[in-house]
């Protein structure tokens, strides 16, 4: 059973600590969310568990099935299973969008795949989280709009059927289809891989269409609440500050 | 609509990870018949002339040539480097003992090593229809193909040409680059040897590429090849120009020259795939002059050499004439690239278009020069030039120096630059899909060469891709 465990994790940012120790187990299957305010450490948190240089891990520990990976490199942790939808992926023009993509399949899933086969999955994946098929051809992320970007994460993630998957504010700047789309594709991938989620979201919107099995609130680089679906939806009437107010007691 | 062949070449290249180190330098002196070396003299000069039996003409330019190289001044523009060349003491002719043939077994196992491992052989094969290969000053291998044979275009060696097709060699030979154009012009008019001729008759379409291939094995050895290629009224042709030397001990100096003439509605690519080692110090003379409804095109992958000054140029003097550039060089530690093109819009209606793409790192310094000239008379012409530079670290140089001369108002000029800066987030967001640090950074470099890259014959862009990897190993890892 795949399992990811982030155990007392510290991140620093320029020397300044971001993330005070957190805690969580993310089991095959599950959906976790994390919410909370701006500058919370949402962010960081995804980005440090996938390894990004400029989020030092001071202290603590990241374990995939009994593994250690906290300080594997980000191509490691990727072909171990984890996946990261980012929240404002970066354009970088020249590198043609389906180059990395058939790089991405060939390290991840299958090196030895012909590129007929591989494109008709492509073709299938596209289709179903609705982008067009000329994104393709462009740079990576080169003119897309901001709606276009997340489903483009989505469609990577369904492409390489993560083990974990992380998405940073999958709902955020997305129209109502791209956001229906988006979930599904979250439900299915967790009904037929069985993988496991970290959601972090601001605004909720995913939640009207992913049923979310834990739910944890992120305040100040800590996790101050953690509970069912229920814990979301009294955030949704009362906020932050009760929270806040509680955890400062 | 998806191209898969498109990709299967990125996914290839992108993905195989595992790089053929350099080759191992062995010494070639075994195979060389006669170096002539003892200071840059007349004697020297008669001497070489005579070796290769060249008519009194060509002896007399040689000696002109001389005489000038003495007079013109070392541009003050060059960079330091350059004092690396010891002109005083140099191979200046390296004969090779091989006999040149036309068939690959008869050369020894250890100089078509070289050959082999570069897949000449090969590719000669599979793709070129003819093939002119030069080992130090002189060609060794000459082989054209019977259908280009059947169409009388003329390929050989320039030794060949100047005895066979004198009267044609005479009429072009330094016409549109002449000697006394600056300092290393002189020296190559003084020294030249070796180098490829073609002549395609009116009418005729090469369709398969030729190549001339040129190797430097000798250390302190100066190769002065000069390449001239007429394309006649109606014909086509592309040439590729390889260049590959091993490392060695002390700097060689590459000095050749060539001469391009696109007559009435010819076409002209030329495509130098340049992989030097950090030896050879390279100046390579490119002009070319298009005549009316001719296109010619310059394509370089500058990648070798530890100082290289190329400045691929064409004269567009026939209305409605054609020329593009597409330049990519590279620099690392120690390494500068000088290059640009010149564009002369010399009638009326004639486009040019030049893309310079440069990518450094490790100190390495890229530099553009260029040159747009529109006379007066040459009316409703237009011109396009993009420099883009990328830069892998903070350490890297690079510096553009355009120049415009625009004597006819209705001329459309433009010019555009960029700058880029690879980024830690650009280099994260690709390993977090399963790339390491180096797949990662060879997918953006070759990215941004991509629009250059696949102007290249597969082969050819298969081969510079790998040197880019090699090239960029050497960064070591950032984290």
């Amino acid at each position: 059973m795949n399992t990811l465990e982030i155990i007392d994790l510290k991140v620093s940012v320029d020397n300044k600590e971001i993330i005070k120790g957190i805690n969580m187990k993310i089991r095959e299957g599950e959906i976790h969310t994390v919410m909370g305010p701006n500058g919370s450490g949402k962010t960081s948190l995804s980005l440090a568990i996938m390894g990004h240089p400029k989020y030092k891990i001071v202290s603590g520990k990241i374990i995939l099935n009994g593994e250690d990976i906290t300080n594997l490199p980000p191509d490691e942790k990727a072909k171990k299973g984890i996946f990261l939808a980012f929240q404002n992926p970066i354009e970088i023009s020249g590198v043609k969008f389906s180059a990395l993509l058939v790089a991405s399949y060939n390290r991840i899933v299958n090196p030895s795949m012909q590129p007929s086969e591989l494109f008709r999955n492509i073709r299938e994946v596209i289709k179903k989280i609705g982008i067009s098929e000329s994104m393709l051809s462009r740079g990576i992320h080169e003119g897309f709009s901001g709606g276009e970007k997340k489903r483009a994460e989505v469609m990577q993630m369904l492409l390489l059927k993560p083990k974990i998957a992380i998405l940073d504010e999958p709902d955020s700047g997305v129209d109502v289809d791209g956001l229906r789309a988006i979930g599904d594709a979250i439900n299915k991938l967790n009904a037929e891989n069985r993988t496991a989620f970290l959601i972090i979201t601001h605004y909720r919107r995913i939640l009207e269409y992913v049923k979310s099995t834990n739910v944890h609130v992120l305040i100040n680089g800590k996790i101050a609440a953690s509970g069912g679906s229920e814990l979301a939806k009294l955030i949704d009437e009362k906020g932050y500050e009760w929270i806040e107010k509680m955890y400062k007691k | 609509m998806v191209d898969e062949a498109e990709y299967t070449l990125d996914i290839k290249e992108i993905l195989s990870a595992s790089v053929e180190s350099r080759l191992n330098k062995i010494s070639l002196e075994e195979f060389h018949e006669r170096i002539v070396r003892s200071g840059l003299t007349r004697s020297l000069i008669e001497e070489v002339s005579k070796i290769k039996k060249e008519p009194e003409w060509m002896l007399r330019l040689r000696l002109k040539a001389l005489e000038l190289f003495e007079k013109i001044p070392t541009p003050s523009w060059l960079p330091e480097m350059v004092k690396e060349v010891n002109l005083g003491e140099m191979k200046y002719y390296v004969k090779p003992s091989i006999q040149k043939t036309s068939n690959w077994s008869d050369i020894p196992p250890e100089v078509r090593k070289y050959y082999d491992a570069l897949g000449i052989p090969e590719s000669e094969k599979r793709y070129l229809g003819g093939l002119v290969a030069q080992l130090e000053s002189e060609p060794i291998y000459e082989r054209v193909k019977e259908e280009l044979k059947a169409k009388k275009v003329i390929m050989t060696s320039m030794e060949t040409a100047v005895q066979k097709y004198p009267d044609i060699v005479k009429e072009y030979y330094t016409k549109i680059f002449p000697i006394s154009d600056h300092k290393f012009a002189a020296l190559h008019g003084a020294l030249s040897s070796g180098g490829v001729f073609v002549y395609v008759p009116k009418g005729v379409k090469v369709q398969a590429p030729v190549e001339g291939f040129f190797f430097i094995g000798t250390e302190g050895e100066g190769q002065f090849e000069h390449t001239l290629l007429i394309a006649d009224e109606g014909s086509y042709i592309h040439f590729i120009e390889g260049c590959a030397a091993p490392r060695l001990s002390s700097s060689s100096f590459h000095d050749g020259m060539v001469e391009l003439y696109a007559k009435d509605n010819s076409y002209i690519k030329f495509t130098t795939v340049q992989n030097w080692s950090k030896d050879v110090i390279n100046f390579n003379n490119k002009r070319a002059w298009a005549d009316r409804n001719s296109t010619v095109e310059w394509v370089e992958g500058s990648l070798g050499a530890k100082l290289s000054l190329v400045y691929p140029s064409t004269i567009l003097r026939g209305e409605n004439a054609s020329s593009t550039s597409m330049v990519v060089t590279m620099a690392s530690e120690n390494t500068w690239k000088d290059s640009g093109s010149k564009m002369i819009h010399a009638a009326p209606r004639t486009r040019s278009r030049v893309v310079s793409k440069n990518i450094g790192f490790m100190g390495g310094v890229n530099v553009y020069r260029g040159l747009i000239r529109v006379n007066k008379g040459a009316y409703q012409s237009k011109a396009h030039v993009q420099c883009d530079s990328l830069m892998l670290d903070g350490t890297s140089k690079a510096h553009t120096y355009p120049h415009n001369q625009v004597f006819e108002e209705d001329a459309d000029v433009a010019h555009e630059a960029h700058t880029i800066r690879m980024n830690e987030d650009q280099l994260f967001y690709i390993m977090s899909r399963g790339l390491s640090e180096s797949e990662a950074r060879s997918m953006l470099v070759l990215g941004f060469m991509d629009e250059i890259m696949r102007e290249l014959p597969f082969e050819y862009a298969a081969l510079l891709n790998k040197v880019v990897k090699l090239e960029l190993d050497k960064m070591g890892s950032v984290a």
